[in-house]
């Protein structure tokens, strides 16, 4: 029997699907369904997850931990395969997509290599895909740029402060011109201070690279301030409970949250979870 | 350099040991030889003294210790003895010599190396096969696990007949046997390390499309790096082990092996005691050896020392 709650979510989530117009979508999600198997019986990770992403969205997913959020980056990644429905990217299967280097992947921990140099780090997804040499190292160059880490190509990671180590690794996601970048809770492990401060380097660099961004994230302040629309999800079994367009500028000065319009938004978030929790 | 005082300490202490257990280990023999230099012993016959321990000896004839540490052929030589042997062995000997432990240690040592060598590359090749192949994941390590069950005394002299009845002689069968014992740390060390890297690392990888080739090339080999150096230390001794067992059973006339063998049938005790420091030694060095390489290594890769 589904509860009230889910009911709802549900309903909401329809409603929502057709906000984006169809052809400006990058990622399309219609009926996701995926179950793991585990010992103690299945695991219910995503069920009817239908969601929309349009092309230069700055997506946060937001829900706790079990709702699936992560869950669902991975499907978009390719790095699960899900059990039933359909995703597509850029109109491709997700594997289809990755091979055609549609995204870069950041994850939580920075997981630069400690044998490689911030400069080497940068480039091996270019050795890999075989960027040539005066390539790569044009390439390493401008991405530094771009996270504002010139002059630490040399550097050993160890070398680095946490906050510069995840700035580097959301460098090597950009380095080989991937249109999407997914970002699994990259800020989850740092400070509050240092997350303020990637926050605002990553919407300047979301606006001069006009990227699509799928944000996954346990924050509220941080979902609001970063996101275009935000996905409110709930576990057992991991679905969207709520999609929220933002009507927030892109232009967003960090004490943008101490507006009647964040602090709405923001609430709305709140309910969203609570509506996700009543069935515990 | 903290460590330098225990080590002196333990080292200091084993001396002492061993230098009070000349004693009674001599005292027998040093009764008999001082009766026959016409010295009074309590008691009077040899009979009657095998009746007693070394120690119960040594307390009724306390005028004989100084005598125990002179022995020509003692039970157990002294400190001094095996030093003065090591010393005339090494340095005063040519090292063209027969008699030159330089000349019989190089002997030992190049099966040593060689067997090193064929043994870490084969733990590397295994460790590679079990990581990437799933049949070998199952049914390799049980088999490298048991042939390091049989003793390898009992299975060198078959390596080094069957060999030599196919006409291979000399260094090869000697290597074989130090491969023998020496692929197997390495095989443990490179499949832990080959599998070091997080679920988060590969699925980077994975998120590049990258090969299988290209993992292990770009992740898998450089991650394991730490892992093969602590390999690479217990393999070599291990191979120095292996080379001088390849030595005892066949009547090899070279070699650390060899010269423990002779001390042994020709009663030369300083001679076996010698070889037997000298292949010690050589170990130490060659462990040292490699912790040097391992901490250069892993500094120049920005990794710490494991």
């Amino acid at each position: 029997m589904p509860t009230i709650a889910e009911l709802a979510g549900q309903a909401l989530q329809k409603d929502n699907t057709q906000v984006s117009p169809p052809s400006q979508a990058v990622i399309v999600a219609r009926d996701l369904d995926l179950t793991f198997k585990t010992n103690d019986g299945p695991v219910h990770a995503l069920k009817d997850v239908g969601l929309e992403i349009g092309k230069g969205d700055f997506v946060s997913f937001i829900g706790p931990s079990g709702c699936g959020k992560t869950t669902f980056l991975r499907c978009i990644a390719g790095l699960e395969t899900p059990t039933g429905g359909e995703i597509t990217v850029n109109g491709m299967t997700p594997d289809e997509a990755r091979r055609a280097r549609a995204y870069g992947y950041v994850f939580q921990a920075a997981g630069l290599y400690p044998w490689r140099t911030i400069g080497g780090n940068i480039k091996l997804p270019l050795e890999i895909m075989g960027f040539s040499r005066s390539d790569q190292a044009e390439r390493v160059a401008r991405v530094l740029e771009l996270v504002d880490l010139a002059g630490f190509e040399k550097k050993f990671p160890w070398q680095l402060s946490g906050g510069m180590q995840q700035r580097a690794s959301i460098a090597r996601a950009l380095a080989f011109d991937a249109d999407i970048l997914l970002m699994d809770e990259p800020f989850g492990a740092l400070d509050e201070i240092v997350r303020d401060h990637l926050n605002e380097q990553l919407l300047q660099l979301w606006s001069r690279t006009e990227k699509t961004i799928g944000f996954v994230t346990h924050s509220i302040p941080e979902a609001v301030y970063l996101s275009t629309k935000i996905v409110v999800m709930s576990p057992r079994p991991g679905r969207i409970t709520d999609v929220i367009d933002s009507p927030l500028p892109k232009e967003r000065p960090l004490d943008i949250r101490d507006t009647p319009e964040f602090i709405e938004i923001a609430h709305r978030v709140r309910d969203g979870l609570r509506a996700g929790h009543a069935d515990d | 350099m903290k460590s330098v005082l225990p080590i002196l300490t333990i080292v200091a202490a084993i001396f002492l040991f061993w230098i009070v257990s000349v004693v009674p280990m001599n005292m027998h023999l040093t009764a008999d030889q001082a009766q026959r230099d016409g010295l009074v012993v309590s008691p009077e016959t040899p009979v009657e003294r095998q009746a007693y321990s070394g120690i119960g000896l040594t307390l009724m004839n306390t005028g004989l210790i100084g005598r125990t540490y002179l022995l020509e052929r003692p039970r157990l030589p002294s400190p001094h003895q095996v030093g003065f042997e090591l010393w005339d062995t090494v340095f005063d000997k040519k090292i063209t010599s027969r008699r030159s432990l330089v000349y019989h240690g190089w002997v030992t040592l190049s099966a040593t190396l060689l067997g090193f060598a064929i043994g870490t590359t084969l733990g590397i090749l295994l460790a590679v096969g079990i990581v990437y192949n799933k049949a070998m994941d199952m049914s390799v390590m049980p088999w490298a696990i048991a042939s390091q069950t049989i003793p390898i005394l009992a299975l060198a002299p078959m390596i080094i007949v069957m060999l030599g009845a196919i006409g291979i002689q000399g260094l090869l069968p000697k290597a074989v046997i130090s491969a023998y014992l020496s692929f197997f740390p390495v095989v443990v060390g490179m499949v832990k390390g080959l599998r070091s890297p997080d679920g988060m690392q590969l699925d980077l990888l994975r998120t590049y499309s990258a090969s299988p080739a290209q993992g292990l090339w770009k992740l898998r080999l450089p991650a394991s790096v730490p892992y093969l150096f602590a390999s690479l230390k217990i393999g070599i001794s291990a191979s120095l082990v292996g080379a001088i067992v390849a030595e005892l059973p066949t009547g090899a006339r070279a070699g650390f092996g060899a010269r423990m063998l002779v001390g042994d049938q020709y009663g030369q005790p300083m001679v076996t005691w010698a070889a037997l420091f000298a292949a010690a030694i050589t170990a130490a060095a060659l462990v040292g050896l490699f912790s040097l390489i391992e901490r250069w290594t892993l500094r120049r890769m920005g990794m710490q020392a494991a």
